[in-house]
């Protein structure tokens, strides 16, 4: 069996295809990538920030503090118009002659003086994602509406000391129970399952392929099977290698990772990253990879047997790629809002281990639930190695 | 020497697959299986080359694997120097060596390291591999691309690897699957002075080809197989007798049309 594996290590170490997908892959295209990614999002966001808004406004001579306001708010430009209706002023908006509208009222000011409530109109285009242009007029109309507030009320004699706590009776301050790391551990610790699974399949997937339809396209298999060795040691070495593959694709992955968030938190002063990554312990580390391990073993027998089955490289290829998307299934399960680690995710397979990784990073796992996951993912891939040796002795299979 | 005796092998038919009308006719075809080989017997004496002939799809093939332990075979028996190849699978390979003109090696793995590889898997120790290697090297005059990876080779080379591969252990039998077909004449020369170089040594050679000229110069024994049955088992002389003139192909069609006479004489 170690006969086996020992050729199939050197042969993947002079595979410049390997190395690509388990080393510098996960080393450098997976921090370039989310690097682009934070990159476009931020430009888009201080983009959108600055953007400045073309507006009209309706009736302005009713309320003629507000219109100042927005006149000299550095977001937003007046458009002079002679449209008064809503209908044509969203006709207009549509023709891109100006991007928002804002109708007062005809009788604000006499509504106003009998303290009575008015409607006002904001006409625009609400289906942009970063819609900052409604955050700045809140802002102005809020301030705008406090002062009318304190107006009134100083109007109806109410001690002007006294306003505030008329205004806002109650202040609610909330105190977080969560600690940083949990409170981080939870938005990232899904993710960091989402992406530690799929990369155990991905670097398992390209070797599995050259172990088992590659032996039969470049005519090794025969060979390799009347050879003194039994068929069970010549399967084990070869799932043995994609095993240890995909691991070391996950493992290069946790710590090229470790280390770009430490670079990262260096660089920008976000102490909250470089602190959490901290705060995550060996023990919790070494048990993420022991949960992976289990994960990374069914992979290794189904995609082995997978190319086992098939006659060329191209086949097994055709029969991968569902796999990725059948294991994509439960992952997003475990990352929908709402979806915690209970008992009964924990009998899911894939989600449970996904949910086990978060509550890890999170470092709010109960060891219970933890060693049932791990037990129960063991039968399982228990059962697909005991599978995948059972197939690679049918003569139907290997010989097709 | 290697006793076969009354080998069979069917292949199940996937439940939806239909078969062709040319398929229909042929009697190895049942509802279920087709019965590759119905019925295979030879023997083979020690120092013996024998030529295995049949016409494509005859299930020369699939007696070859079955006599190599990569198929189970579904009745009769295989012996090779007493050893039941069935009961004792794993103890019957480490006489057997196996080579075929599709048969592959490993790109990424130099001359040395492929048939090392092979070395090890049968068991052999570092020190006596080492030793045996280089007799082989010397031997196919391999010594100068040794080093040199398989996906660097020209067919020749790889040929001789391949050759170097097969009989690394010594096999007691060596079994060769149409190890010429689609070879060019130099690479094929190689092959042929490889058996010839196993004659010498009285080590037997069991092979499947398509060319006369090589079971002339090489045979002692011919076994004709057709449609899963050997139809004919004897010494090169007794094939020769097959026809008037003593001309191998004359002999061989002879054989075929014989049995296939039978074999409708027996369906009706």
């Amino acid at each position: 069996m170690w006969q086996v594996y020992l050729k199939e290590l050197k042969e993947l170490l002079r595979d410049k295809k390997t190395l690509i997908f388990v080393i510098l892959l996960p080393i450098l295209i997976f921090p370039v990538i989310f690097a682009v990614m934070g990159l476009v999002m931020s430009s888009t966001t201080s983009k959108a920030m600055q953007v400045e808004h073309r507006y009209a406004i309706v009736n302005a001579a009713q309320a003629p503090e507000f219109a100042e306001a927005l006149f000299y708010h550095k977001n937003f430009t007046r458009v002079d118009t002679e449209l008064t209706d809503v209908e044509s002023l969203a006709e207009a908006i549509r023709q891109n002659e100006f991007d928002v509208a804002l109708v007062i009222p005809d009788d604000f000011q006499q509504r106003q003086a009998a303290v009575e409530q008015s409607e006002w109109q904001l006409i625009y285009n609400q289906s942009s994602q970063l819609d900052f242009m409604y955050r700045y007029f809140s802002e102005l109309m809020n301030k705008y509406t406090e002062d009318l507030q304190i107006n009134n009320l100083t109007l109806l004699g109410v001690d002007p000391d006294r306003l505030h706590a008329i205004l806002n009776p109650v202040d609610v301050k909330r105190v977080d129970t969560a600690d940083t790391r949990e409170n981080i551990g939870e938005k990232i610790g899904a993710l960091i399952a989402y992406v530690l699974i799929p990369l155990c399949l991905m670097g398992a997937s390209y070797p599995a392929i050259d172990m088992g339809a590659g032996e039969k396209e470049r005519g090794t298999l025969e060979t390799l099977l009347i050879c003194p060795v039994s068929r069970s040691a010549i399967v084990l070495g070869k799932f043995l290698i994609v095993l240890s593959t995909g691991l070391a694709t996950t493992l290069i992955t946790v710590v090229s990772f470790g280390i770009w968030a430490a670079v990262i938190g260096s660089f920008a002063g976000m102490d909250v990253v470089a602190n959490v990554v901290s705060s995550i312990s060996v023990l919790d580390l070494s048990l993420i990879f022991l949960m992976l391990l289990p994960t990374s073993a069914i992979f290794a027998s189904l995609l082995l047997a997978i190319s086992i089955y098939a006659k060329t490289f191209k086949e097994a290829q055709n029969y991968m790629s569902p796999l990725s998307i059948v294991v994509f299934v439960p992952l997003v399960a475990s990352i929908l809002p709402g979806v915690e680690l209970t008992k009964t995710t924990a009998m899911i397979p894939l989600t449970n281990v996904a949910l086990a990784i978060k509550e890890l990073i999170k470092g709010t796992v109960d060891y219970g639930l933890l060693l049932m996951i791990f037990a129960s993912t063991v039968v399982l891939a228990g059962l697909f190695i005991a599978f995948c040796v059972h197939w690679f002795q049918q003569e139907k299979v290997l010989f097709r | 020497m290697i006793e076969i005796k009354n080998l069979a092998k069917s292949f199940a038919i996937g439940k939806g697959s239909k078969l062709s009308e040319s398929e229909k006719k042929d009697v190895r075809y049942s509802k279920r299986a087709f019965h590759s080989v119905r019925d295979v017997s030879f023997h083979c004496e020690q120092g013996e080359v024998l030529g295995l002939l049949g016409p494509n799809g005859a299930g020369k093939t699939t007696t070859l694997r079955m006599l190599s332990t990569a198929l189970k075979p579904d009745a009769g028996s295989v012996f090779i120097n007493g050893v039941d190849v069935l009961k004792h699978p794993l103890k019957a390979r480490q006489q057997i060596g196996f080579l075929s003109s599709d048969t592959g090696l490993y790109g990424k793995l130099t001359a040395e390291e492929n048939i090392a590889y092979f070395g090890h898997l049968h068991g052999m120790k570092s020190a006596v591999l080492k030793q045996r290697i280089d007799e082989l090297f010397t031997l196919l005059n391999m010594h100068d691309f040794a080093n040199r990876r398989a996906d660097n080779m020209s067919t020749g080379m790889k040929q001789k690897t391949a050759i170097a591969r097969a009989v690394v252990h010594s096999p007691k039998v060596v079994i060769l699957d149409e190890p010429t077909t689609g070879l060019d004449i130099m690479t094929t020369q190689t092959v042929l002075d490889f058996i010839h170089s196993l004659k010498a040594l009285k080590t037997p050679v069991i092979f499947s080809t398509h060319h006369l000229d090589e079971v002339a110069t090489l045979c002692d024994r011919v076994v004709v197989i057709d449609q899963g049955v050997s139809t004919f088992s004897g010494s090169i002389d007794d094939f020769k007798a097959c026809s008037e003139q003593g001309d191998l192909r004359q002999a061989f069609l002879s054989v075929i049309n014989q049995a296939q006479l039978a074999e409708t004489q027996g369906a009706a």
